[in-house]
């Protein structure tokens, strides 16, 4: 940021009053939803809130199978998606630059499949997941569905990562005869582990904060989850239904909210704090 | 190809990985196409558009009501998102003291990862009332332009923000160096050196826009009409897949893909407009 100088000529004024006003609108506006949030959802919030079974629709009890479900879908996303983005974001760092058509191609297929619309996500995982693998409304085509989108998001933090580290590593170990395996997985990828961490924090924020793309995969039944082939109904998911279907479901749907904002917020300081950690150790 | 036989399984292991997230994105298209082909081969293109109304099961498949709805909900968010939003970021940049300004983005930054559901059901139990006392229903066009400025907003600020930080800082050095008021640099330095990226990171926003689902579907009222004011409820065509898709058969099933098609196309071009941008930015 560079300070310009204020000489305080009236457009000059015209233009800071109007930011000011758009500026204070917004943030007044956040205020409000925040607040009202924290503060309908902190009536609800209590131990047993977090740890019961939810009765009569979700009008009474807790939300402890939907934080069930939520777990495992984000933990089954990510253990599918992780994988399979180290391993693209390997390739692409390593083995293409940006001007090859094959890597532009490439980028261009995630940039889509990062901005396919989460409903239509949805239908995919419906007609695919559930109804010809034969998998039906489970916890496994939800997180299927999920890895597919949170993929592209992977890849591209995962990638940048590895480009970010300085080129005289590769050339030391070149130097040294290591095999291109050997300097991957022993000097690259140790190096990178902290941007992996970041990567796959900034997709549990994406993945928790998906609803549509679950409705029709991985269901919405209230009951606690066995396995990870039966249906269960992630927060967000609660949120809807809640707040859609069920009358007089407002103060419980208060309540989940505000433990999803919660969620996220620790998720967003957390992301920070590793980033900055990441950008202290490029600098020295 | 490489000297270690470990180097070359290596390589091929992760020329595979990558081409499992271009393999789901063609899945996607395919099961689009595939399904909606049904319709498409069954009935003739304009009856989409002339029918008399939308009542699958009577074989009459009028979308154009919600085809209009998308449309008008996305253009009015972004009316008010684009402006408020790129206000708010000259704030930010250029009119308040640095930690002020860091505070700013922080709390943005947390804004857009919060879910849309979470605005969704913010808008049924705050701005839908609100509405009503003005005119019933308050489930409507307005409500739902409102919610969705909300989802959007933050991700506006943060492309502004972007693009200002990245105009070149020797044309600002020089233009103080001219003397040149603060208005002036702002109008005519930052905003034309600003404007590819801006112009990219907004086309992308709107198909976010256009993409979301359940936050429109719980505030627009989901009624299938052309709209007389701002203050009817409306249908989109994500929230027309949300609701429908459960109980959908045969033609009417298809119907829905059919509508998952033209959402895909309508962001497929958004995204490749947005390419167009970024690369002639790239170039010059």
């Amino acid at each position: 940021m560079i300070l310009l100088p204020s000489n305080h000529n009236l457009a000059d004024r015209i233009l800071r009053f109007i930011c000011w006003i758009c500026g204070s609108l917004v943030l007044s506006f956040f205020a409000f939803l925040f607040f009202d949030i924290l503060i309908q959802g902190y009536e609800k919030l209590s131990i047993a809130y977090i740890f019961s079974n939810s009765l009569n629709a979700g009008r009474a009890g807790g939300i402890a199978p939907m934080l069930v479900s939520t777990f495992l879908l984000l933990l089954l996303s990510l253990v599918i998606a992780l994988p399979i983005s180290i391993g693209s974001a390997i390739y692409l760092a390593e083995y293409t630059n940006e001007k090859q058509w094959f890597s532009r191609f490439i980028r261009l297929s995630l940039s889509m499949l990062a901005s396919v619309p989460s409903i239509v996500m949805g239908m995919f995982g419906y007609a695919f997941f559930v109804i010809a693998l034969n998998l039906g409304f489970s916890i496994l085509s939800g997180a299927l569905t999920l890895a597919a989108m949170i993929l592209p998001l992977l890849i591209r933090n995962i990638e940048d990562t590895l480009r970010n580290i300085p080129d005289i590593h590769r050339l030391n170990a070149s130097a040294l005869g290591l095999s291109k395996f050997r300097t991957i997985f022993q000097i690259l990828l140790p190096m990178a582990n902290q941007g992996i961490f970041l990567a796959l924090i900034l997709g549990i924020g994406r993945a928790m904060a998906e609803t549509a793309a679950l409705l029709y995969t991985s269901g919405y039944v209230t009951r606690m989850p066995d396995t990870i082939f039966d249906s269960g109904r992630s927060l967000s998911v609660h949120i809807f239904d809640l707040s859609m279907n069920v009358p007089g479901g407002e103060q419980s749907a208060y309540g989940s909210a505000l433990v999803l904002v919660l969620f996220l917020l620790s998720i967003n300081i957390l992301t920070h704090w590793i980033g900055q950690k990441i950008q202290l150790r490029s600098i020295t | 190809m490489f000297p270690h036989t470990r180097d070359t399984l290596l390589f091929f292991t992760l020329i595979s990985l990558v081409g499992i997230s271009v393999i789901c994105l063609l899945f996607i298209i395919f099961y689009l196409v595939s399904e909606s082909s049904i319709i498409l081969s069954e009935i003739n293109l304009r009856h989409y558009f002339f029918d008399d109304s939308w009542h699958p099961s009577e074989n009459q498949f009028l979308l154009l009501p919600m085809i209009v709805g998308s449309l008008f909900i996305t253009i009015g968010a972004m009316f008010l998102a684009i402006p408020l939003g790129i206000f708010t970021a000259i704030l930010c940049q250029f009119y308040v003291p640095n930690w002020l300004s860091q505070s700013l983005q922080r709390i943005v930054e947390i804004l857009s990862g919060i879910p849309s559901v979470v605005y969704g059901f913010w808008g049924v139990v705050v701005i839908v009332p609100l509405l009503a006392t003005i005119q019933a229903p308050g489930t409507s066009l307005l409500a739902g332009v409102i919610v969705l400025t909300f989802i959007i907003m933050p991700g506006i600020v943060l492309i502004a923000n972007n693009a200002f930080q990245n105009v070149e800082k020797m044309h600002l050095h020089n233009a103080i160096a001219l003397g040149l008021s603060r208005y002036s640099i702002i109008r005519h330095i930052v905003f034309p050196s600003a404007q590819r990226g801006l112009l990219s990171g907004i086309i992308l926003q709107s198909g976010r826009a256009i993409g979301e689902t359940l936050a429109v579907l719980m505030v627009c009222g989901n009624v299938v009409q052309f709209p007389g004011n701002i203050f009817e409820p409306i249908r989109t065509l994500t929230s027309n897949i949300a609701l429908e898709m459960a109980y959908a058969m045969d033609l009417h099933r298809s119907a829905l893909f059919l509508s998952g098609l033209i959402l895909m196309l309508v962001v497929l071009t958004l995204i490749l407009l947005a390419e167009r941008f970024e690369l002639s930015t790239k170039t010059t």
